[in-house]
């Protein structure tokens, strides 16, 4: 087989604990996003787009949704002959075998993979995250600076630093602290998760990781902290576009949002850098005279008749006539009866709300109203019962 | 069911009044409904039926056919050992080309005696409809049929071009007419023949042998009294679309919701070329009423009784009306359009102001730019 220069790790286990009963049945990458999407469709389309066409996929927290939609890659151009998509999951070998213990395991129990195609570069990269990237020409700022490990980085609000890996460079660009979820945060430099890495030094670094038994064998908890003691040469690539990281009800909802403001730099709509992703087969969507749509976001198999404002709404959804839809996020197939009233809410797939149901409020003090994939909701219910 | 038919899509001179729909793409790859091309109806009625093996007979102007239905997997039609097999015509002069159905079968028998399936299904690309090809052929195994013609009750005149079929109180074609003439009959005939792949080739061979080529014309329309023809009713939504009138009517009628329902999902899904859209954006001012809108559309004025192909763009302050607005078209601020068909990538310049009339929609060529 012939050598790659440089391959892509996806680490897609994530469970995103919270976001609730959005991933009771799923994995975080598998979350639906943007009208068609599921997030995790963005960084393989990115793949695509940066002429990566090896990639693994690394699955364990409820992977059976997120299994089928992959496939072998075809939406996304990754069923190739040589290299292609290969979903990996943890596996028994000859003396046992064991769940990935943290992302650097992951990657860990996965080298014979990578071996395989004997590549100079890799990227390590996760599911989790919406924003649009070329990953080529962030290797090419690797292979320019002459870094054993690139890490992508990008400016946060100060106020959300501490969610984040935040790291401090000097002047030339070199990394010279990270801290994992810091409370004090000494810069705003968030790391996005996306490392590129020269293979013989990851390589390294991940076995003297395993041999440690008091590491979590995680990459920001511990393999990119023993670089930095080590004087490893990391460069800090600085992204400036979009990216968020959509792992709270919260954030998901704003990151939906954000699909709908005129000022947003995420562009669906670029045809230079499509987003891939399963296509549900659906009739152009249906607006009877009854119905209004104004400000949103309409998947192809949506039949509306009610008034849908500010919200986006996935492949097959129904709403009903005096119905009003809001700021609300509706996952594909939701049947929404009539004369319901629904606010600040993000709909999970296939939810059956009844005629007559009142669902979240228009106070922007209020958290987000979750309904959980499949649930019917017959009747209003109090708040603080369904609040996530 | 055990597989027993194979389906033929049969392209060649398909009859076709679309105008200049038709100029540089066959009947089979004209637009409709939003995000179809024609033959989707019939390949999706194909696969949702059980038939694997299709033969796609194309005949003339089928670039953009060939692009459309490219390996045949989104209609889940590319197997290890079936699928879609695309028949373009083997002419050893450009006569050869106006020959009838009959003289290209023929010169791809060696693609049916290859095909191991005992009954052959021939439809057209023109018949718009959603149904469950299976059924016919049930009903002709049961009453024994030499073929099954798949046939309507019409409530009103069709506004596209059909042949019409008599047929007796058991059930049997007794006369087939052409689109124009003197019998009253409310059948129209679907164009869709269920028949032994054997009785097809014998048809096939013995009318060339006495100098004939088309397929109904010739081989049936003069058998009408020796083999026994049934027909086969289908109960569901038709839409005859071979003439331009026709295709304004039948596109219309898809913002009636019983049709949407019916044309789309019953009994199968509709499938066509992937396109990866974005949902469709509708911006701060946007409007739509009563209006049929495929992905990755831009709309900032505002859409009325009109069905918007993938791609399109609608600019502040214009309005569509009653209109058909194809793959990537776009309508500059402050235009008004009012019956009107634009092709693909027609550009309306800012203000100005368009209309057809419902009878005969106005209806620009692709990429004009007005």
């Amino acid at each position: 087989m012939a050598r790659k220069e440089m391959i892509a790790m996806l680490l897609a286990g994530g469970e995103g604990k919270r976001l609730g009963v959005l991933t009771k049945n799923l994995a975080k990458p598998a979350v639906h996003f943007g009208g068609k999407y599921r997030i995790i469709d963005f960084t393989l389309s990115n793949c695509t787009h940066s002429g990566i066409d090896t990639v693994g996929v690394l699955t364990q927290y409820q992977p059976l949704v997120l299994n089928r939609y992959l496939g072998i890659g075809s939406p996304w151009g990754l069923d190739r002959r040589d290299g292609g998509m290969a979903v990996l999951p943890p596996y028994m070998k000859s003396k046992g075998g064991s769940w990935y213990k943290g992302t650097a395991n992951a990657i860990y129990q996965n080298m014979s993979f990578i071996e395989r195609y004997d590549p100079e570069y890799v990227l390590i990269i996760s599911g989790d995250h919406i924003y649009k990237m070329n990953y080529d020409q962030m290797l090419a700022d690797h292979k320019r600076r002459g870094a054993d490990a690139t890490i992508a980085v990008i400016e946060v609000d100060w106020k959300e630093a501490s969610r984040f890996g935040i790291m401090a460079t000097n002047e030339e660009g070199r990394i010279v602290s990270f801290e994992e979820k810091p409370k004090k945060p000494s810069s705003n430099l968030a790391s996005m998760g996306v490392y590129i890495f020269t293979w013989p030094v990851l390589q390294q670094y991940l076995i003297r990781d395993e041999e440690n038994p008091e590491s979590t064998n995680d990459f920001g908890k511990d393999i990119i902290p023993a670089m930095l003691e080590d004087d490893i040469f990391l460069n800090a690539y600085s992204f400036k576009d979009y990216w968020k990281d959509v792992g709270t009800i919260q954030s998901l909802w704003e990151a939906n949002m954000d699909l709908l403001s005129d000022r947003t730099s995420l562009n669906l709509n670029d045809k230079e850098w499509r987003i891939y992703s399963v296509n549900p087969n659906q009739p152009a969507h249906y607006v009877s005279p009854t119905g209004c749509v104004t400000g949103s976001l309409i998947t192809e198999g949506c039949f509306i008749e009610g008034r849908v404002n500010h919200s986006v709404l996935f492949a097959g959804v129904q709403v009903g006539e005096n119905t009003v839809i809001e700021d609300s996020v509706i996952m594909p197939n939701v049947q929404i009866g009539r004369n319901v009233t629904i606010y600040r809410s993000i709909i999970g797939e296939g939810a059956v709300i009844a005629d007559g149901v009142t669902l979240g409020t228009p106070d922007t003090n209020t958290d987000i109203h979750v309904v959980a994939s499949d649930e019917m909701v017959l009747r209003n219910e109090s708040a603080s019962e369904v609040e996530a | 069911m055990s597989e027993q038919m194979m389906g033929v899509i049969n392209l060649i001179q398909e009859p076709d009044e679309l105008g200049s729909l038709t100029a540089s793409r066959c009947l089979a790859t004209v637009p409709f409904g939003g995000r179809y091309r024609m033959i989707d109806f019939t390949l999706s009625n194909m696969v949702n039926s059980g038939i694997t093996k299709v033969g796609l007979f194309a005949h003339t102007k089928f670039r953009s056919l060939m692009d459309h239905v490219g390996s045949g997997k989104h209609w889940d039609l590319h197997h290890r050992q079936s699928g879609l097999f695309v028949l373009p015509p083997v002419a050893e002069d450009m006569s050869d080309l106006r020959k009838g159905d009959l003289f290209h079968f023929y010169m791809h028998r060696d693609y049916f005696a290859r095909c191991h399936l005992e009954h052959v299904i021939i439809c057209r690309s023109h018949m718009v409809c959603n149904m469950d090809l299976s059924a016919v052929l049930k009903q002709h195994l049961e009453k024994d049929a030499d073929i099954t013609l798949v046939c309507k009750r019409l409530d009103e005149e069709p506004a596209g071009l059909a042949r019409r079929v008599q047929v007796d109180g058991n059930g049997r074609v007794i006369d087939i007419q052409e689109h124009f003439g003197r019998l009253e009959t409310d059948i129209a005939s679907m164009e869709m023949y269920v028949m032994k792949k054997e009785l097809l080739l014998d048809l096939v061979e013995t009318s060339l042998a006495r100098g004939q080529d088309d397929l109904i014309k010739d081989a049936i329309m003069s058998r009408l009294g020796s083999l026994n023809i049934q027909a086969f009713f289908h109960e569901g939504y038709l839409g005859i679309v071979n003439t331009l009138p026709a295709y304004f009517k039948y596109n219309m009628e898809l913002l009636q919701p019983s049709v949407w329902r019916e044309l789309f999902f019953m009994p199968g899904r509709v499938y066509t070329k992937v396109k990866d859209e974005p949902p469709t954006s509708y911006l701060k001012g946007a409007q739509s009423v009563n209006s049929l809108i495929a992905n990755g559309c831009e709309i900032e004025g505002t859409v009325i009784g009109s069905i918007l192909f993938r791609g399109v763009k609608v600019g502040k302050g214009a309005v569509v009306r009653n209109s058909i607005i194809m793959q990537n078209g776009i309508v500059g601020p402050d235009s008004t359009l009012e019956h009107v068909i634009l092709d693909k990538e027609v550009k309306i310049e800012p203000g100005r102001d368009i209309r057809g009339v419902e009878a005969s929609p106005y209806l620009a060529v692709k990429r004009k730019v007005i």
